[in-house]
């Protein structure tokens, strides 16, 4: 039991012994408040007790490791240390900032309206070399779109069904249950149409790029001229955040490039915000699900935590209040 | 009679999990083995109905869990339930074992309990490594790549053994399907260890933090350590649902969202966390072979523990200076962790040896050392009197 005792109470005998004899009679209070009441009679061993109880040490503890915590989620890289991550700086490009996405925080969900305005921006800058193969028409409905509206979408697209009854292969417009039409037909069409290069497919982009959300807005916003000293390949572009500096991609987004059907101006930044946006979507579409679920999982689980404590410590009180005698042999001296 | 007493297999049930009387002292730290099975259980549930969708074929792998994430009902919190109690598992096991090095748990007369814990431990990390490859990511791939090319540092029939492993001559299909059929059964072979530890603990009983015999003081485990351990338990599903449901992708790999492609090498290879201290252990050592011996036996000289511990005092609660070679050998797995997680250049390459010159040397010299410098004060002591 020796382990049990507090450290304060091991500080001094008188202290040690006023403790165990509360202890007998308190009933099931802790032991933490016993130990104050123990040592409120002098208000430095009040001060000392108070500075090395066991509860000073947790909250202490708490405290210390919560700002580690907060550092964390504020900065995005550990203090002091900084981010640990297996690349050296050099390879990794510039990082990127960290940027308030509306989705971001722990009870935040999807701006739909940007989805919905980045999807446009994907549609009509994007997918003429990018594929989104994992997101079919279905997929857009009820986040960004209508039924009706994403089955008109598809519509537009004719894919390649069959084999019919005479066994020939035959083009009919698109249904829900299509997935987007990727822009190149394999890989070699794709390298050969982006000067060997290959446009990778953005259905996980956010989530298989480091830094995410914010690596793919610094990048698309991030094209400047190449600082003096770089060279640039021909058909190579220089982009600070892109691991290396050289990237094939153009700048794509200028001021102006779409029109928003709801008349939000269409700056860089906004296109680049919504175009991630929409990524991000493409990337976890569970997000919001996720965050409503893991908020009853949280209620579920803190409620039985609290439940579990209190059934624990009624289950115990006899165990807790146990007193212990020891009564040595009569017959030994000591 | 009740039935839980005279029935033969509920008997059982009864006098490990019910009437079982346990220490009264043990702390929290004694929640660990609850925790560990709770794991495995949740692993084991997910993991059987994961294997109900996915597909191991170097074609269809990735795109089976991109499915199980997009078009099962609720298969992303399935999958990322699977892939962070992994972790979770890790966390807890390095916690028991952190336990079980500070209050001397290993010594006589466990030493059958923890020989079975340390092979359990080997099994976990092979069944954890396996299960990184199924989802054939970019990590998945050059991952197993760099594990199964070590064993080619054995002499004489490494190459021969890493084909065999392989099933071609690089990962492959072949790879693929027998690591799925591997990280399906084995774990099954861990539940079995598992059972070997608690029947091996049962003979003589936990440990307590004082290190001395707890049969003058003991409780049964129903009511009043079942729920300790819910305690615990909620804590961890708290924890484990904040992680799964808010930060899911915080212990995994961007790299392994790339589809694998073995024309194309991701800039750096890193295992998952919890490999990281055995990787830099691997990569200190110059030799590929003596790196590759270095990493298994990093492991497997916990099962020295006994033998070089040679105090008479079993834990560290009175014996101040173990306390802090304990605290060292903590901080030192943490730094191998760090290093692990590093290119291997300048300074963390030096880090790294000085770290795991500091890992071994720990077992072979500084723990036998401080138990006999403790015995020897001890004998003057008493000869003195």
């Amino acid at each position: 039991m020796l382990s049990r005792l507090p450290l304060a109470a091991l500080k001094s005998s008188g202290a040690l012994g006023a403790s165990r004899s509360t202890l007998s009679n308190v009933g099931t209070r802790s032991a933490s408040q016993v130990r104050f009441a123990s040592s409120s009679s002098a208000s430095s061993s009040a001060f000392q007790s108070l500075f090395t109880s066991r509860a000073s040490l947790v909250s202490v503890t708490l405290f210390s490791a919560g700002s580690i915590a907060w550092y964390t989620h504020l900065y995005g890289s550990l203090p002091f240390i900084g981010e640990v991550h297996a690349n050296s700086l050099a390879d990794d490009g510039l990082h990127p900032g960290v940027y308030p996405w509306p989705h971001k925080g722990l009870f935040d969900t999807f701006d739909h309206a940007s989805i919905r305005r980045g999807f446009q921006v994907y549609r009509e800058v994007c997918a003429a070399c990018h594929s989104l193969d994992r997101i079919a028409w279905r997929n857009l409905v009820g986040v960004s779109h209508t039924a009706d509206e994403a089955r008109a979408l598809a519509e537009d697209v004719e894919y390649t069904d069959g084999p019919d009854d005479a066994g020939e292969m035959f083009q009919r417009p698109g249904k829900l249950s299509d997935y987007l039409p990727p822009p190149y037909p394999n890989e070699e069409a794709a390298r050969a149409g982006n000067g060997g290069a290959l446009p990778p497919d953005l259905s996980l982009i956010i989530k298989a790029r480091h830094g995410g959300a914010d690596y793919v807005f610094s990048l698309l916003t991030g094209y400047v001229d190449p600082p003096a000293g770089v060279e640039i390949r021909e058909g190579m572009n220089y982009n600070p955040y892109f691991p290396g500096g050289a990237i094939s991609m153009a700048r794509l987004l200028f001021d102006g490039l779409v029109e928003y059907e709801d008349g939000t101006p269409a700056t860089t930044s906004q296109m680049a915000k919504d175009v991630v946006t929409f990524l991000n979507w493409a990337a976890e579409p569970e997000l919001d699900e996720r965050k409503r679920l893991g908020l009853k999982a949280v209620i579920l689980f803190s409620a039985l935590f609290a439940v579990s404590i209190q059934v624990k410590r009624f289950k115990w009180t006899a165990i807790k209040n146990r007193k212990i005698i020891y009564k040595p042999p009569v017959d030994k001296a000591h | 009679m009740r039935l839980l007493k005279s029935h033969s297999l509920l008997r059982l049930l009864n006098s490990y999990v019910v009437d079982s009387p346990q220490p009264a002292n043990i702390s929290y730290l004694w929640n660990f083995g609850s925790l560990l099975a709770t794991c495995l259980v949740i692993q084991i549930l997910t993991g059987c109905f994961l294997a109900m969708h996915y597909q191991s074929h170097v074609d269809f792998a990735f795109n089976s869990v991109e499915h199980i994430m997009r078009d099962v009902n609720n298969g992303w919190l399935i999958r990322y339930t699977h892939a962070n109690v992994a972790s979770f598992f890790f966390i807890f096991v390095y916690g028991h074992i952190g336990r079980n090095l500070y209050y001397g748990s290993y010594k006589s007369p466990r030493v059958l309990v923890w020989s079975i814990g340390v092979i359990i431990l080997v099994l976990m990390i092979a069944i954890g490594f396996l299960g990184y490859v199924l989802p054939y990511g970019q990590m998945s791939l050059w991952g197993a790549t760099v594990i199964t090319n070590l064993l080619s540092a054995i002499p004489l029939f490494g190459k021969d053994l890493v084909e065999l492993i392989w099933g071609g001559f690089s990962v492959s299909n072949a790879t693929l399907n027998r690591f799925f059929s591997l990280h399906y059964i084995l774990p099954f072979l861990l539940a079995a260890l598992a059972l070997a530890h608690l029947i091996a603990l049962h003979t003589h009983g936990s440990n307590n933090p004082n290190g001395i015999s707890s049969n003058g003081d003991r409780i049964a485990i129903h009511p009043y350590f079942m729920f300790k351990d819910l305690i615990t338990i909620f804590f961890f599903f708290l924890v484990l649902s904040i992680i799964v449901f808010y930060y899911p992708n915080l212990l995994g790999h961007s790299d392994n969202y790339i589809e694998a492609n073995p024309m194309s090498t991701p800039a750096s290879i890193v295992p998952e966390w919890y490999l990281l201290p055995y990787y830099a252990i691997l990569r200190s050592i110059p030799n590929k072979l003596l790196g590759v011996l270095a990493m298994f036996g990093s492991l497997f000289i916990l099962l020295i523990l006994p033998l070089v511990d040679v105090s008479r005092i079993r834990g560290n609660q009175f014996r101040p200076a173990m306390k802090l070679a304990f605290w060292f050998f903590v901080v030192n797995f943490i730094i191998l962790m760090w290093i692990g997680s590093q290119h291997p250049e300048s300074p963390y390459l030096e880090i790294g040896q000085v770290a795991t010159a500091f890992y071994f040397i720990w077992f072979l010299f500084i723990v036998p050392a401080i138990g006999l410098a403790e015995n020897t004060l001890m004998d003057i002591a008493i000869e003195s009197k």
